[in-house]
């Protein structure tokens, strides 16, 4: 059985990665070109590692299922990238960004991941300005900061409020130069099938051609999965429509260990649903909160419009509840208490929607004022809306947003499978239970920019790797039941369509395993996953043939995969009976209503196993320790 | 209650880059107003699968107008009429009832169509591998700080970056020129310290690249500017002919 090396290093918490980068092997220069490194994967994890790679010399292959490597998701982070640069002058540190990045995750993340990670957030922006990245300045000509949720200083950095596009065009376009240069080979508009296994080792994966339907095997010395969060296991999301838990699904079956799936973080702020045919949900950025008054009339059933509600009638709830912290609250709990009101029957008409009311700071500050500061998010809700929230309140709520669960990594960031790394949303991260704003981007980079390409050159110089080609049996067994699987899919021929079948485990999902979970929802939910499951594989409507660009069947693959995984985000969730970050298990709370951890039973990373059989994954813990930052209750009150 | 409208559909068929295509009529007798472009095709393409024909296939991830992977000609406008907007952000209450509206791939030399509305793009990868970046490695950087950029510069220079890749400009213009595409990326750096060093080899491989791979040429017809859902400016092709002109009489 395998047990979980954390691989920390000893030491003082400052001196880790120091010394841990010093007692890494490296690779002769020379030898580089030798090795080939797969990356699946370009938001800003995968480009970042791909772009430092080639520069060291590796020869990379890349992969992604866009058309081009600058669409991943990533391109759509709005707020801004945190990094303890200090140049505010109030008082952060690495060791504040640290402190406040393991309490904003409840206590759930490694501390000295976390440690790492802030050291190196200063080293991620010297890099982005370098690499001509268009960051806000002040009039002085230097760099401006803004503060986000769950800090009390301003350190995070943004360009406009397209801080990710900016981040993930100065990644793109150092990997473009490396392309130019002949050390990045780009694979676009291939989706990952499968990871092929060799004597124990990552070596390769197999890839659909997404325009001619071929199936290609690629054969490596290391692979490297970039391949971004499971959110969309919830149908609606503020994820791109693409994003998917296939790639990291399928490394799961072959061996690499899933943790904490149940770590999913909703945002409070997103434009609430519309109609049985929508398809994504938008994210209204977290800013909005400094200026916006939240409130629900008091009475339910009150349909009055809002301008027609008088001030004695409205419930300002966050403002009432939350003193100190008001309408500035984290994001966890900004969203409970959303649902909370709406189940209540007092949402906007009875609808779960909450008002978001910018007419006080209008009134105040003057209209323009308003515009310059959110200028863009107005004008999108309006589109998106048809109603002008400078003159009625926005309607908003809470909403899927990110993944903090992932595959399990140690230290260097590699998975149970010895040569397999994970890096960004895709791994189990450092966010514990909950992610600070501003803080995916920064792990994102840190990642791929500054801490891969030390722990990958230390696997290849370390292990034993002989010459594997893709023609090896195993590239040849995995194509096989790659497009049996493909075959299986379109000769259903049934009467739902995929979206049908995604939808309805969707909501599923977010009814019994979103904002607040009870032992009894669970249970009903692995009750019916299995059921929805069998029936997709009697009755879905795949048109087409594989042999060609077939969005249907690319989206069938990726739903059967969330088909499978999400049996075990619930029962991740059952068995985590407290409530800590974004997971609220209602039988674990405090008199007032509010989350309360149990560290007696739960002050672990939980890390599944594949069992070959779906309804029976094999729990491995790894303890966490604090040593640093002591274990404390949060509150906001 | 929300209100539906009545539309018929003329979509461009054509099932690979070698087939040959043609526009093919449907109705869609209830869309709902507040619906998004692409969520009115969802639903059409729900219905045509289970009747067991072929969706229609359309590219598209974000579905908030940043990644610039949707887009085609609505009406004759890339990306439709809403001006700014692009084709995932535009809704439907933009139509009337009784509208037909005709769908068809962006048409360049450079951009061939792969199936239906969905073209290939990836010349524009070639464009920005021949010098759309600062040669800087991981590590190499100095303190973020130490580079002073005056507000406006760094203003201006975002403007110029917020360039999304969607080639609606491409399809735009009565040549198929990539100009406004390169221009944002060659300004975005023009206007930048830090994009000085590379400043006149990189205008001068761009547009070599640019012509090679098939886009046309510049003939000042600015629709592209018009049809930009991120609202680059025109001024950047100014911008960048200036930069090629020195470029090119500094290097004779
Ligand atoms: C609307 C929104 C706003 C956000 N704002 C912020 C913010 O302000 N600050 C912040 O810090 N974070 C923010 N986040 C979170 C942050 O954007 C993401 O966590 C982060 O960008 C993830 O980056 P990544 O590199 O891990 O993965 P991604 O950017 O998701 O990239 C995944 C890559 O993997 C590829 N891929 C996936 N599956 C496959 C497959 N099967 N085969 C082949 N390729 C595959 C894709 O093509 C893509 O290239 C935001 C998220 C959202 C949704
Ligand atoms: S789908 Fe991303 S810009 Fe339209």
């Amino acid at each position: 059985m395998t047990t979980l090396q954390s691989g920390v290093p000893s030491g003082p918490i400052d001196q880790k990665w120091t010394k841990h980068r010093f007692d890494m092997k490296l690779v002769n220069p020379a030898n580089r070109r030798k090795y080939t490194v797969i990356v699946v994967g370009t938001g800003l994890a995968g480009a970042s590692a791909a772009a430092s790679l080639g520069e060291m010399g590796y020869n990379v292959l890349s992969f992604c299922f866009q058309d081009s490597s600058r669409r991943a998701h990533s391109i759509a982070a709005q707020g801004g990238i945190n990094a303890a640069k200090n140049y505010a002058n109030d008082g952060d540190s690495v060791y504040r960004l640290f402190y406040d990045t393991v309490k904003g995750g409840d206590f759930r993340a490694r501390e000295a991941n976390v440690h790492r990670l802030s050291e190196v957030s200063v080293n991620i922006i010297d890099q982005c300005v370098a690499q001509g990245v268009p960051f806000a300045r002040e009039y002085g000509g230097l760099l401006d900061n803004r503060s986000f949720g769950g800090a009390q200083v301003a350190r995070t950095f943004y360009a406009k409020g397209q801080t990710g596009q900016q981040l993930l065009l100065g990644a793109y376009s150092a990997m473009m130069k490396e392309v130019a240069k002949g050390t990045v080979r780009l694979f676009t508009r291939r989706e990952m099938m499968d990871v092929v296994v060799v004597d124990g080792r990552a070596r390769g994966i197999v890839v659909r051609h997404l325009v001619t339907g071929e199936i290609e095997s690629f054969a490596a010395d290391a692979v490297v999965l970039a391949t971004g969060g499971y959110g969309n296991v919830f149908y609606l999301s503020t994820n791109a429509k693409g994003c998917n838990v296939t790639a990291t699904w399928r490394a799961h079956r072959k061996g690499a260990f899933f943790a904490n799936p149940c770590f999913t973080q909703i945002h409070p702020t997103c434009i609430p649903v519309h109609g049985e045919y929508q398809s994504k949900l938008t994210l209204m950025s977290e800013s909005l909160r400094n200026d916006g008054r939240v409130w629900v009339p008091k009475q339910s059933g009150d349909t009055r419009s809002p301008s027609n509600i008088p001030e004695s009638e409205r419930d300002y709830y966050l403002e009432t509840r939350y003193k100190s912290f008001g309408n500035l609250v984290p994001r966890d709990i900004a969203s409970r208490n959303a649902k909370m009101v709406c189940d209540e029957g007092r949402g906007v008409n009875g609808e779960l929607a909450v008002y978001l009311d910018f007419a006080d700071s209008i009134k105040r500050l003057g209209q323009s004022t308003i515009e310059a500061r959110y200028g863009n998010l107005f004008e999108m809700y309006e589109r998106i809306t048809g109603e002008d929230p400078y003159s009625v309140p926005m309607k908003i709520y809470p909403a899927i947003h990110y993944t903090m669960g992932g595959l399990w990594v140690d230290y260097n960031l590699q998975s149970t499978i010895p040569g397999l790394h994970v890096i960004g949303e895709a791994n189990f991260s450092d966010h514990g239970a909950n992610r600070l704003g501003a803080s995916a981007l920064m792990q994102g980079l840190a990642d791929g920019y500054f801490i891969l390409p030390y722990t990958l050159g230390h696997y290849l110089a370390t292990a034993p790797l002989d010459p594997v080609s893709s023609r090896h049996p195993e590239f040849e067994k995995c194509e096989t039941l790659v497009r049996d699987r493909i075959s299986q899919l379109l000769a259903i021929k049934g009467s739902r369509s995929v979206d049908s079948f995604h939808r309805e485990l969707g909501l599923l999902v977010w009814d019994e395993c979103g904002m607040s979970r009870s032992e009894a929802g669970l249970r009903r939910a692995l009750d019916k996953i299995p059921e929805i499951r069998d029936e997709f594989w009697a009755s879905v409507m795949v048109s087409g043939s594989g042999a060609e660009l077939n969005q249907t069947l690319e989206k069938a693959g990726r739903v059967a995969d969330f088909l499978e995984f999400a049996e075990l985000m619930v029962t991740d969730a059952l068995e985590r009976n407290e409530s800590c970050g974004g997971h609220f298990r209602e039988e674990s709370q405090t008199e007032e209503g509010e989350a309360l951890r149990n560290d007696t039973d739960y002050c672990h990373v939980a890390a599944w196993a594949f069992s070959g059989d779906l309804s029976k994954p094999v729990l491995h813990k790894e303890a966490l320790t604090f040593e640093e930052v002591p274990l404390s209750q949060r509150s906001y009150k | 209650m929300t209100k539906t409208i009545s539309l018929t559909l003329k979509v461009w068929r054509q099932k690979s880059g070698n087939a040959s295509g043609k526009f093919v009529t449907y109705q869609v007798p209830t869309v709902d107003v507040n619906a998004s472009f692409l969520e009115m095709l969802d639903v059409l393409n729900e219905q045509l699968l289970l009747k067991g024909e072929d969706p229609i296939a359309f590219d598209h991830d974000c579905r908030e107008g940043i990644c610039g992977m949707c887009g085609a000609v609505v009406n004759g406008q890339p990306h439709g009429p809403q001006r700014k907007t692009t084709m995932c952000q535009l809704h439907m209450r933009q139509f009337q009832d009784g509208d037909t509206i005709t769908i068809e791939p962006y048409r360049a030399r450079a951009l061939p169509v792969l199936r239906d509305l969905v073209v290939d793009r990836s010349a524009f990868d070639r464009v920005v591998q021949s010098g759309g970046y600062v040669s800087v490695k991981t590590g190499q950087a100095p303190d973020a700080n130490a580079i002073l950029i005056p507000k406006q510069d760094a203003d201006l220079a975002m403007d110029a970056a917020q360039c999304i890749g969607c080639a609606a400009c491409v399809a735009a213009c009565p040549n198929a020129s990539a100009m406004l595409f390169v221009s944002a990326k060659v300004s975005h750096f023009a206007l930048l310290p830090q994009g000085q060093p590379e400043r006149q080899n990189r205008v001068l491989e761009m547009l070599a690249t640019m012509d090679r791979e098939r886009f046309g040429n510049c003939s000042n017809e600015y629709q592209c500017g018009a049809a930009c859902p991120k609202g680059i400016s025109v001024s950047n092709i100014a911008r960048m002919n200036r930069d090629y002109l020195s470029s090119k009489m500094r290097l004779s």
